[in-house]
């Protein structure tokens, strides 16, 4: 009659999760995005047919990162922070629950909300793209709106993480300097290559390598040329965004297994 | 003999203060064991270590020393844990679900088929008093006795055989709490193990067979309510209800009788003694004076006397 499998677990989390997101109004900025979109389409009839393609491409995909990345960020660190401090995980973890299902159900439950979210948003850029006349841009996106999400998805397991030990907003404060200085690790990278000492060398080394490289994940301005990413480049994202995530869920757990609740 | 509950030398230090970190001691050394089949009480007053040790029970918080066993695995295996229930003090649920959506939730992660989950929760809701229209009301809509009844139907989704209560009639009205003793009397019928702690010494004394008395994180005193009270050294009191007579009347001729003790009532005397045969020397004392005997009885040491004695000395 019971059946524990962990598989299950998740998913019931999970589904948990995406359901306390809608309900909790998370979608809600989705409205705010159609009517940025929709007026960016009506607004930008003053200028050419390409630049205003190029320009809707730029606009969407750039907002759909910030809505997500505050989505990731605010959602995130109260995933787990909102379940202790309102005491609704003492029913949880008295049931045949590890924390470690708890820790990847939460997750992918946001993750599940983010990519419907961005699944949306991509869907209503598109549609001002055909309005406007850039068909062939409306299909190329894709690859991009991919890379958004993934980074996404990374960014919700650092503010899962954070969270896991420190207070909400200063996990909000921490994800969010992670999520800047993420684009910027490729300079890192640099800067560490033209110091004279070998041991800040070393330490902006370390950064680079602890640190998530989010600029892998940059393709908005191609994408509004037209391009798409490489199926090597994405593939290569995406293999990085799951070993990368996978590196902090267990992190996260194994600070999470550690934990009283007071 | 095998025990439902084995508590051995658990122990609890929680830090307190910002820099200067100092370890308070919650729990201290405390060794309980628990038989299946029963409704055993868990008192002590506030900050007494109760929910401290239901909690480590639960693995919500770990022991800083020793171990326990529930059903005979340690209280790590997560296994066991779908063997028991649980119903935290103020229980607070996800408050976007509505009753019947947190019984189906709970009832999942228990692996139980849909259509088992939809029978259990409406026999559960049906079973704490939870009116049928309010079972599709969202839970932040819900009063504090009505969460206390999901609470206590969440813990019995998945028919345990032992289910922990932490104030079960928190928040519950007179006749809330009526039906709640009645549920709990019912888990017992059934087999169902029963670990409550509870402040209400009434519903002690009406439902436990055993208690666990803890004050300032040790354990007190534990047994069988009857033995407790007959144990807790309290020498036994006699009552002597005499009317007809004053009890300053009386007063000069009960001093040659040890132990004795009198007070004024409004239509006569209460006398105290402390040894049955000196109820022979005061009846004719009483008659003397003209009055007339209206009762006489042992004066039991009430549950409250037993916890205020043992929470404070």
């Amino acid at each position: 009659m019971l059946n524990f499998s962990v598989i299950s677990h998740i998913f019931t989390i999970a589904r948990n999760t995406f359901r306390e997101a809608v309900r909790d109004r998370v979608l809600y900025n989705l409205v705010l995005f159609v009517l940025l979109i929709t007026a960016s389409a009506i607004f930008l009839g003053e200028l050419t047919a390409g630049q205003e393609a190029r320009t809707i491409v730029n606009l969407g995909l750039s907002a759909m990162l910030i809505f997500g990345a505050f989505i990731s960020i605010f959602v995130g660190v109260s995933l787990v922070s909102k379940e202790i401090e309102r005491r609704t995980i003492y029913a949880i973890f008295s049931k045949p629950i590890g924390r470690g299902e708890f820790i990847v159900g939460k997750y992918l439950g946001l993750c599940l909300t983010l990519a419907v979210n961005v699944l949306i948003m991509g869907v209503g850029v598109s549609l001002a793209l055909l309005y406007v006349g850039g068909g062939r841009l409306a299909f190329s996106i894709w690859g991009a709106i991919f890379l958004i999400f993934l980074e996404l998805t990374i960014l919700t397991a650092v503010a899962i993480l954070f969270s896991s030990f420190s207070s909400p907003a200063l996990s909000a404060l921490l994800t969010f300097f992670i999520f800047v200085i993420g684009h910027f690790s490729a300079s890192l990278k640099e800067f560490a290559a033209n110091l004279g000492s070998s041991f800040t060398r070393l330490f902006f080394d370390v950064l680079y390598y602890v640190l998530p490289n989010l600029s892998l994940y940059s393709f908005i301005t191609n994408a509004a040329h037209g391009d798409a990413p490489p199926v090597k480049m994405t593939g290569g994202a995406a293999l990085y965004a799951l070993c990368y995530v996978g590196v902090l869920l267990v992190v996260t757990n194994l600070i999470f297994s550690r934990r009283n609740f007071k | 003999m095998s025990y439902i509950i084995e508590i051995e030398n658990l122990s609890k230090d929680y830090e307190v203060g910002f820099w200067k970190k100092k370890r308070v001691r919650a729990l201290d050394d405390l060794n309980l064991q628990v038989t299946g089949g029963q409704i055993f009480g868990f008192l002590g007053g506030n900050g007494a270590g109760k929910t401290t040790t239901i909690k480590i029970l639960m693995s919500l918080i770990f022991p800083t020393t020793g171990k326990a066993k529930i059903l005979g695995s340690d209280i790590s295996d997560v296994k066991m844990r779908s063997r028991i229930g649980y119903c935290p003090e103020n229980p607070y649920f996800y408050d976007y679900l509505k009753a019947r959506e947190l019984m189906n939730y709970f009832g999942e992660l228990f692996g139980l088929d849909p259509a088992l989950r939809n029978q259990k929760t409406e026999e559960l809701l049906t079973r704490v008093g939870l009116d049928e229209k309010d079972w599709n009301k969202q839970l932040r809509k819900f009063s504090k006795g009505m969460l206390q009844r999901v609470g206590l139907a969440q813990a019995l989704i998945n028919e345990p055989e032992i289910v922990f209560l932490d104030e079960p009639m928190s928040g519950l009205d007179p006749i809330g709490r009526r039906e709640i003793r009645e549920l709990i009397h019912e888990l017992r019928e059934k087999g169902t193990t029963v670990f409550m702690s509870t402040h209400i010494l009434s519903d002690i004394e009406a439902l436990c067979d055993r208690v666990a008395i803890l004050r300032k994180g040790k354990l007190a005193a534990t047994g069988n309510l009857d033995e407790l009270l007959s144990e807790s050294g309290a020498a036994q009191v006699y009552e002597v209800n005499v009317k007809g007579v004053a009890a300053a009347a009386l007063e000069n001729e009960l001093k040659g009788i040890a132990g004795a003790t009198i007070s004024a009532k409004p239509t006569g005397a209460n006398i105290q003694i402390t040894d049955e045969k000196d109820i022979d020397l005061i009846l004719p004392i009483i008659r003397n004076a003209g009055g007339s005997l209206v009762s006489v009885q042992p004066v039991k040491q009430s549950l409250e006397e037993l916890f205020v004695k043992e929470t404070e000395s």
